[in-house]
């Protein structure tokens, strides 16, 4: 309980310690006039975030912060929250056609979205806690991801007042994106992208992109008309027509790019099958041209893996903060126009995908640093198109997989008959792809055109193949031969991945017909595919960055050695305390086996079990301590054998002070309790364990004679688990005798024995008191005491109420009790011979002191006077004090 | 029996004469009361039997493809017949979250209750063995038997592995290591393994010398173990778990990438010696002032 409290208590601590600065959110509506006139009021939803910090005197730079397709302000609160932590004025709102704003949705247009944001740079200008770059102009980074991450390329390209761009996973061209063609010198016209383009704009729109006015069309929810036009022509055809083009082209940065000025920092997903690599990568090319930074962070996630691995959110949040604070505050080092890019490097301990960044100094594009050339080799193979595109290859799930089989690809499937498969031999040597591999391939169709999707499978050994980042390249051929032989060469080039293929594994290129994620054409077709040998994979040598947790192994060091300092001042301690010990030697007790001085054991819940018992064992005396159970006697043992420790009084053994573990202990044999045997052992092999346990020399134990007085005959070799009780205690009281201890200590020794073996071990005992030894014997049987023991102490109730030599206990031949036909004779009897004192006993039996009468005179005297003796026995005075002190009643004692 | 040796005054600390505190109780001596029990031995063979069980089971059935991957350890199975290196892994993985946890329960936690148990306890502090000395002697054979059982598990299982498999680099989630290098990863995975069963086994100690029934501390301290691991199993928790004592149970993971990731490794080796120190230490603790009165 006290661990948990510390570590509450330390956890509350941090908090308060690290409780980031604050900052007040306040919700409004602000109106924009917007569209191609700017006259069309539109209520947007924002949110603006002002740091507590930030004042009039002290302005801070603001962002705005956009947000993805489909979604609200309320996605974006969280970044919105730490930026304003980390002292940024932060401005959210949900674009037009989105939840609560009005308006609808024109694909970030110039004429609309744009126009709408550059209003709200108007707003951020009217807070006069916002830095300014001059009137009308404040400080103001756009931040995004993906429909907000256009929108800040666009609005830096169409508004010069801002001043950084944070752009992540978005798109260059829209059109490309949706119609890739992935082939060199390839047509525009390339193969739509259905399954994204569902889920954006079509069936999924219902619940992503919001409800439909009262007057709209149902299909279209508030996508603007246009746009709900060209997506409901283009996903039938399959094609865009100029004018489609043109639409999207507004939308799309690509043409405006020369106009940025803003220093952008371009994120993008390397799992991300809907703004692949390349999208990013004609960005970067595109706002460099003109000598802005440009940043280039490629991380594990995107569209189809999502936010990525813990550690690249780490080193993306260290790179956004980094690329905000050096354009907007001038703080910090300019983030070098370097390149950083992750790679997937196995699962953490909750199995989610774990990563490795690292980082180039310059920003190498697709094609990467250096080519590594793989052969893929392979017969031509003819491979059908399926009619209507079905069955279809599995690559991406979009919308539905799970983002860490979308990094491994762990859902791509092949349908037979459809693909063409091209081998590479098992790699020598591990190489990491880092960039767009590119492959040439002949293809002959009887139609003159194809549509095939490459792709470049991982193949590990007893694994199986991966595809990574699940992504696939797109081609539409035309123009083809109807023989192979004629077919000229065409360079596909595969999607941009980060991918480390280790020794060992081969690489795989698979040419497909078809893929569930795209609309191929529906007539069924037979093309001839060959590849021309090898695929170039783009490497890029970068540093790793150093992860956060480098001081780790320094922490594990200290830990290390502050255990071990702490080990050994315990040991140091440990030793000194036992060496101070032992000071208050008594000199007088030096010779005395035992002595016991005012012992007090009061157990922790309160049960005071010794009360207040002294005594002595003197060198060749056999003491017994008598008293009913729960008397004492036990924890006095305990006490005696340092188990627990007293309460109050000292136990002095041969005059050293005795405590839990006193070496002079070792002067002890001792059974208390009854015995205790390893059941698993005989019983010959538990005392020489027992023994070796005590580390003396083998030959002080006695070892045949101890087994001697144990009497087990050929037992001694059986297992102790099945020995009777009785042979457990003869063998326990021939363990406490190993090594012929100065001072035996045992309690209820007879227990369990029978008569014999009692009157045998009644004369062990006390010949065993010899030569300076001495026995302590608890009892609770009388005759026990009285025909063992030379000195008894009666102990009740945790106290000694009566103690002395045996014989003086019992008054041997002093006091006799008679039983006599003639009471009245006997007395005048006695008398007359000058007994001390004559009493009944009440049982019509006389007790009488004897005084040095001896007894056969008495006989005789009353025999001679007529009186018929029945019986003549001591009357025994131990038994009387017993009976006395003890017949009140046990019920006051415990059983302890 | 003869009595001729009258006692004299041995020491100055009034110790028989050949009695010594250092020499009671040794390892050997301790080792010696353990090896015998069945317990020990059961343990033992079962150790050696579970890579030959395992072994059976891949053959009766049919042979793991690489196309179903749900999680680790069907994707360890899928590869765990790629040669004895991947046998031994996949071996030591799946013993590792239970039967070695309980292994090391008993081993630890059926120390000083077993004695306490069979009432031998109080005879060897009588001797007297010093107590901390006692406990020094129990832990250290109680975590030398566990580790004879690691090793023996493992060593089994990279030897039938290797015999039925072959010799072949060890195949990993993301490639293959070579031989030797994949032996030394084997070995940091194994002791690491081994580290984090610290925690386990000073739980156990702990709770062995707070009761006198051996199954209620072997019991405890696994029940213990797997309320962690499965706290440490809902994500709702959040970044709390990380003070959970099983929270790096899985973090030899790293030691399969490559190149090896070991921050979670260090961190693991810091939660399993902080953990097992604190444990241990307050089992020092409760025992020096405890009153014996099994």
């Amino acid at each position: 309980m006290a661990i948990l409290a510390v570590l509450a208590a330390a956890v509350g601590a941090w908090g308060l310690l690290t409780r980031p600065p604050g900052y007040t959110a306040t919700a409004r509506f602000i109106t924009v006039h917007t569209g191609p006139h700017g006259n069309v009021p539109i209520r947007l939803d924002t949110t603006y975030f002002r740091p507590d910090a930030a004042t009039p005197q002290h302005p801070v730079p603001a962002i705005l912060l956009a947000h993805g397709y489909g979604q609200t302000k309320q996605s974006v609160a969280g970044d919105a929250a730490r930026f304003a932590e980390h002292g940024f004025a932060v401005l959210t709102w949900t674009a037009e056609g989105f939840g609560r704003s009005g308006g609808q949705i024109h694909l970030d247009s110039p004429d609309w979205e744009v126009r709408d944001a550059s209003q709200l740079i108007n707003w951020v200008s009217t807070r006069p806690e916002v830095l300014h770059d001059g009137p009308d102009d404040p400080r103001v980074a756009v931040v995004g991801g993906s429909y907000g991450g256009a929108l800040a390329l666009l609005l830096a390209a169409y508004d010069h007042r801002v001043d950084a761009i944070v752009a992540e996973t978005t798109w260059n061209d829209l059109s490309r994106a949706f119609l890739p063609n992935d082939v060199a010198g390839g047509g525009t016209d390339g193969v739509f992208k259905k399954a994204w383009a569902g889920l954006l704009f079509g069936g999924g729109s219902g619940a992503r992109v919001g409800i439909p006015d009262g007057d709209g069309n149902p299909s279209c929810g508030r996508l603007a008309p246009a746009i709900c036009q060209l997506y409901r022509e283009s996903a039938t055809t399959g094609t865009l027509t100029p004018a489609q083009r043109a639409l999207l082209e507004q939308s799309s940065p690509a043409g405006v790019l020369d106009r940025i000025r803003a220093p952008a920092l371009l994120v993008q997903g390397e799992t991300d099958t809907l703004f692949p690599l390349s999208e990013a990568d004609a960005n970067a090319r595109g706002i460099a041209r003109t000598g802005t930074p440009v940043h280039v962070a490629w991380y594990t996630g995107g569209h189809d893996g999502g936010q990525g691995t813990s550690v690249d959110q780490d080193w993306l949040h260290a790179e956004t903060l980094q690329w905000l604070n050096h354009y907007l505050r001038g703080v910090g080092p300019a983030p070098g126009g370097g390149f950083v890019f992750s790679r997937l490097s196995g699962y953490d301990e909750a199995g989610d995908p774990t990563s490795i960044a690292s980082e180039a100094p310059h920003y190498p594009g697709l094609d990467g640093q250096r080519e590594r050339l793989i052969e893929v080799k392979g017969p031509p193979q003819v491979i059908a198109n399926p009619p209507g595109g079905t069955p279809a290859a599995t690559s991406s799930l979009p919308g539905l997989g799970s983002p860490t089989a979308a990094m491994t690809g762990a859902a791509a499937r092949d349908i037979p008959g459809q693909h063409a498969d091209f081998l590479s031999p098992t790699l020598g040597s591990a190489v990491t792809i880092v960039g767009s591999p590119t492959v040439r391939l002949r293809v002959a169709s009887p139609t003159g055109s194809a549509v095939l999707f490459v792709k470049l499978y991982d193949l590990t050994p007893h694994l199986g193949a991966t595809l990574p980042g699940s992504l696939v390249a797109p081609v539409r051929l035309s123009g083809l031969p109807t023989a192979i032989a004629e077919a000229r060469p065409v360079t596909v080039q595969l999607p941009a991945i980060v991918h480390q293929v280790p020794a060992g594994d081969r690489l795989l290129l698979v040419v497909a017909t078809s893929d569930q994620a795209f609309l191929g054409p529906a007539q069924p077709a037979q093309y001839t595919v060959m590849s021309l040998g090898s695929v170039e994979l783009p490497t890029v040598s970068g540093t790793e960055l150093g992860t956060a947790g480098w001081y780790w192994p320094w922490v594990l060091g200290a830990v290390v050695v502050a255990l071990l300092l702490g080990l050994a001042l315990m040991i140091v301690a440990g030793r000194w305390r036992r060496r101070r010990g032992d000071t208050r030697t008594r000199v007088e007790y030096a010779r005395v086996p035992l002595v016991v001085e005012g012992l007090r054991k009061q157990y922790g819940n309160g049960f005071l079990a010794v009360d207040d018992i002294s005594f002595r064992v003197e060198p060749e005396q056999v003491v017994g301590m008598l008293g009913p159970n729960g008397a004492g006697k036990t924890t006095t043992l305990r006490v005696l054998l340092g188990l627990t420790a007293p309460t109050r009084g000292a136990v002095y053994v041969f005059g050293h002070p005795l405590r839990g573990g006193a070496p002079v202990l070792s002067r002890f044999g001792a059974l208390v309790e009854g015995p205790g045997f390893l059941p698993h052992l005989s019983g010959a092999d538990n005392l020489r364990r027992f023994w070796q346990a005590t580390g003396r020399p083998p030959a002080e134990a006695r070892l045949e004679e101890a087994l001697e007085i144990a009497g087990l005959g050929g037992a001694a070799g059986r297992r102790v688990g099945t020995y009777s009780h009785g042979m457990r205690q003869r063998l326990a009281i021939a363990q406490a005798m190993l090594g012929l201890p100065d001072l035996l200590v045992l309690d209820e020794p007879t227990d369990g024995l029978d008569p014999p073996q009692i009157a045998e071990m009644r004369r062990v005992l006390q010949r065993y008191a010899s030569n300076g030894r001495a026995v302590l014997v608890s009892s609770h049987m009388l005759a026990e005491v009285e025909q063992t023991c030379t000195h008894a102490i009666v102990v009740h109730r945790g106290r000694v109420v009566a103690g002395g030599s045996v014989a003086e206990l019992i008054g041997e031949g002093s006091t006799v009790l008679l039983d006599v036909s003639d009471q009245e004779g006997a007395i005048a009897v006695l008398r007359r011979l000058g007994v001390r004192q004559v009493r009944e006993d009440g049982g019509g039996r006389l007790v009488c002191d004897l005084d040095g009468v001896p007894r056969r005179r008495l006989v005789s005297e009353l025999v001679a006077a007529g009186v018929a003796v029945d019986r003549i026995a001591p009357q025994r005075r131990l038994e009387d004090a017993f009976l006395d002190l003890v017949g009140g009643g046990t019920e006051g004692s415990g059983e302890r | 029996m003869t009595t001729t040796q009258a006692p004299g005054e041995p020491r100055a600390d009034g110790a028989a004469t050949s009695y010594r505190a250092g020499a009671t109780l040794g390892i050997l001596a301790e080792a010696r009361r353990q090896v015998g029990r069945r317990r020990t031995q059961l343990t033992l063979a079962c150790m050696v039997l579970l890579p030959l069980i395992i072994l059976l089971a891949f053959q009766i059935g049919r042979p793991g493809g690489g196309g179903q991957r749900q999680g680790e350890f069907a994707s360890f199975a899928s590869i765990a017949t790629a040669g004895g290196l991947n046998f031994a892994l996949f071996t030591l993985l799946v013993s590792s979250s239970f039967l070695l946890v309980i292994v090391v329960a008993v081993f630890c936690g059926d120390a000083i209750a077993s004695e306490a148990s069979w009432g031998s306890l109080r005879y060897l502090l009588a001797i007297p063995v010093p107590r901390a000395r006692l406990l020094g002697s129990k832990l250290l054979v109680a975590l030398a038997s566990s580790a004879v059982a690691l090793l023996l598990l493992t060593g089994t299982a990279l030897a039938v592995g290797t015999l039925r498999y072959g010799w072949h680099p060890l195949s990993t989630l993301d490639g293959q290591i070579a031989g030797g290098p994949a032996l030394i990863r084997l070995l940091g995975v194994l002791g690491f393994v081994a580290a984090n069963l610290l925690i386990t086994a000073g739980l156990a100690f702990l709770l062995s010398v707070s009761t006198d029934a051996p199954l209620g501390a072997v019991g405890g301290a696994v029940m213990l173990t797997i309320v962690s691991a499965i706290l440490d199993q809902i994500s709702a928790l959040g970044e709390l778990r990380v003070i959970l004592p099983t929270h790096y149970d899985d973090a030899w993971l790293g030691l399969l990438q490559t190149p090896a990731q070991t921050d979670d490794i260090f961190k693991g080796l810091i939660a399993a010696f902080v953990y097992g120190s604190a444990f241990l230490a307050l089992a020092w603790y409760h025992f020096l002032r405890k009153d014996v009165v099994s």
